[in-house]
């Protein structure tokens, strides 16, 4: 466990310092553009210029540049162009709001999932089956971009029991932030509601004909348990390594879109408005961010992949 | 002669598929007494797995038809709900699978697993109370170092001893009938006696009736009491194992015992088998199904052979064959040894 812990703190520095690296390279070292005649606008003097230059270093060598925003970054000085407030304090400040949606979100199609999975699975073949197969198909289905218009105006707008937007912090008022997060959570669970039903319905219809569930129908369990104990429990194991990598995809970038159509002001909708600035700083700090949470989901499921298979042993298997 | 515990009735057991009905199990019966080792032997598709667990109440589905009679201790079993099917299964008829790999889930410890099957059917059995249970089972089936080894997952296991905690759990309730579907066949030869041994004792000490399937009459020869030979759904021969070792009267019995490698003769040329292979239960020929791939074959044969007592002496032997008991004796003596000779078209394949 010790060893597998090291090797993979080793790995989440390897993958975090390639991430910057071609971040840098893809928006410092490939725009042909000098970032100080761009935040010195059109009308720069060259003197101007030269100041800015010298101010945000722009003028030293590549690497150096790249060492001492490194620098910055763990310092908590990196500082974004305009504003100039510090990248760290900023997206501090927006994570509760995407991990309030991206969490929420992620219990609601985990939960729905693997309920209308499980249902389908025990009833495959039959009308309830069909049923959850069309709803899970449509989910799949719809795209973000329109199914958040839809709920939108038929909720907010013609029904109007629900906002049609922006963050509440849950210290300011919980019922309100609940109140807003009820449509972006549903945007952004419903296709993978739909898709976890998917997964989980194969991979229980693949285990009921193992043998061992069988054995544990030939012992005497009731189906019940057979399904639970049995068939649901072994099917878990793959899916559970899904929802830990998608997880981790959500926080670092999928809920871009979501945080977009709701102006809700995350971490996403920071990434997307700096990148549009083209301002290093921020598009760097959000990357590295991103890039972390999906190596630490990575080595959580590892590990719960483990405990849940007792055949996995982390010290041989594991690779970051 | 004691009562039956188990009596088999002309069980049917077919199954709907979009091609038809595979009647995969016509007409099969047989009695189970206390203590008795009953074995099913045939080739893979006879049917004699499908016996088995319509027995146990396994076959049971939507596109499944069972007609028939399965009487336990006088309980009808084929019209038996499925709550009380669920009481029985374990209880009073337990079932060895035969790939110990695949038969236990590979998620939990094999003490648990086994103190699941116990706690299934009593409920206020304390974990304490049924681990001690599961120790002195795995001590009864010879699993050494009990104690640990039940806190082991199944893969912690080898292949023979994973078997004798599948034997474990099937005795754990004291069930009064042991159904062994090939449980040697996915073991080496050598562990292969060692569980056949297991069972033999089990059944001499527990007075457990056993209905043993199987493929291979090597195995039938060390523990069988009475052996039904089937073929494509149907009984073809039954008897005492005397009666099907020394005096076979269905020529695919003859053909399974001439496919016998034997130690105490010499070497053969080229190892014995049966030519052709087993009908589609689809598209059975008519009359005697054996019919395609028999030597012997001549015009009776599409007829239909009840299966009867052909031997004045042994009313308990019966097969189905037209062939009279003279032209057995003599047709089955190949190379001065029970055989089943190639027949002329198949043979050089």
């Amino acid at each position: 466990m010790a060893r597998f812990v090291a090797r993979r703190l080793a790995g989440m520095v390897a993958v975090l310092f390639a991430v910057s690296v071609i971040v840098f390279v893809v928006f410092m070292v490939l725009p042909k553009q000098n970032p100080a005649q761009t935040l010195a606008g059109k009308n720069a003097t060259p003197v101007l210029v030269k100041n800015i230059e010298e101010e945000w270093g722009f003028d030293e060598s590549l690497p150096q540049q790249y060492l001492s925003m490194m620098e910055k970054i763990f310092t908590g000085e990196l500082i974004q162009y305009s504003p100039r407030l510090p990248v760290l304090d900023l997206i501090v400040e927006k994570v509760p709001a995407t991990f309030s949606l991206t969490i929420g979100a992620a219990l609601i199609w985990l939960f729905f999932g693997l309920l209308l999975g499980y249902l389908s699975a025990i009833r495959a073949g039959g009308w309830l089956d069909r049923i959850l197969t069309g709803v899970s198909i449509a989910g799949i289905s719809i795209p973000v971009f329109l199914l958040a218009p839809v709920l939108i105006f038929v909720f907010a707008n013609k029904l109007e029991i629900l906002p049609n937007g922006q963050y509440v912090p849950f210290e300011e008022d919980p019922v309100e932030w609940l109140k807003h997060l009820i449509l972006p959570w549903i945007t952004l669970a419903v296709l993978s509601i739909g898709f976890y039903s998917r997964v989980l319905r194969s991979n229980m219809l693949d285990v009921m004909n193992e043998d061992y569930v069988r054995t544990a129908r030939a012992k005497g369990l009731s189906e019940r348990q057979v399904m639970t104990r049995h068939v649901l429990r072994n099917s878990l194991i793959p899916v559970i390594t899904l929802f830990g990598l998608d997880f981790g995809a959500t926080i670092a970038g999928t809920a871009i879109i979501t945080e977009a159509i709701f102006d809700i002001d995350g971490v996403g909708n920071y990434a997307a408005d700096a990148v549009q600035k083209f301002e290093l700083p921020p598009i760097m700090g959000v990357a590295l961010y991103g890039a972390f949470f999906v190596v630490l989901l990575n080595t959580i499921v590892d590990v719960v992949y483990a405990y849940l298979d007792p055949r996995v042993r982390l010290g041989e298997s594991a690779s970051a | 002669m004691s009562a039956p515990l188990l009596s088999v009735k002309d069980l049917r057991v077919g199954f709907a598929t979009e091609a038809g009905v595979i009647q995969a199990v016509d007409g099969v019966s047989f009695d189970l007494r206390p203590g008795e080792v009953v074995a099913i032997v045939g080739e893979s598709g006879s049917g004699k797995s499908v016996t088995a667990q319509t027995i146990i109440g396994l076959t049971r589905a939507n596109n499944a038809r069972i007609e028939g009679s399965v009487k336990l201790g006088g309980e009808e079993l084929t019209s038996a709900g499925d709550a009380a099917m669920r009481r029985l299964r374990g209880e009073r008829i337990a079932m060895v699978f035969q790939d110990p790999m695949t038969s236990f889930n590979p998620v939990y410890r094999l003490g648990d697993q086994i103190v699941e099957a116990i706690r299934a059917h009593r409920p206020d059995t304390s974990k304490k109370q049924g681990r001690e249970r599961v120790v002195g089972l795995f001590e009864a089936v010879g699993i050494p170092n009990a104690e640990q080894r039940i806190d082991d997952y199944p893969h912690e296991f080898s292949g023979g001893m994973r078997q004798r905690a599948m034997i474990a759990m099937a005795l754990s309730l004291e069930p009064e009938v042991l159904i062994a579907d090939e449980p040697t066949t996915a073991l080496d030869v050598t562990i292969q006696a060692q569980i056949l041994d297991l069972l033999a004792r089990l059944n001499r000490e527990r007075n457990l009736a056993t209905i043993l399937i199987t493929h291979d009459l090597g195995v039938v020869a060390e523990v069988a009491d009475r052996v039904l030979v089937m073929y494509a759904g149907k009984v073809v021969e039954e008897g005492t194992l005397d009666e099907i070792f020394y005096d076979p009267q269905h020529p695919y019995t003859w053909g399974l015992l001439g496919s016998l490698t034997r130690i105490d003769r010499p070497r053969p040329h080229r190892l014995p088998q049966i030519a052709g292979s087993p009908p589609s239960l689809l598209d059975l020929p008519k009359g005697c199904p054996f019919r395609p791939r028999c030597p012997h074959e001549f015009s009776k044969c599409p007829q239909y052979p009840p299966l009867e007592a052909r031997l004045p002496d042994s009313p308990g032997h019966r097969d189905r064959c037209w062939l009279t008991p003279e032209e057995k004796r003599e047709k089955r003596q190949v190379e001065g040894q029970i055989g089943l000779e190639a027949p002329r078209e198949v043979g050089q394949a």
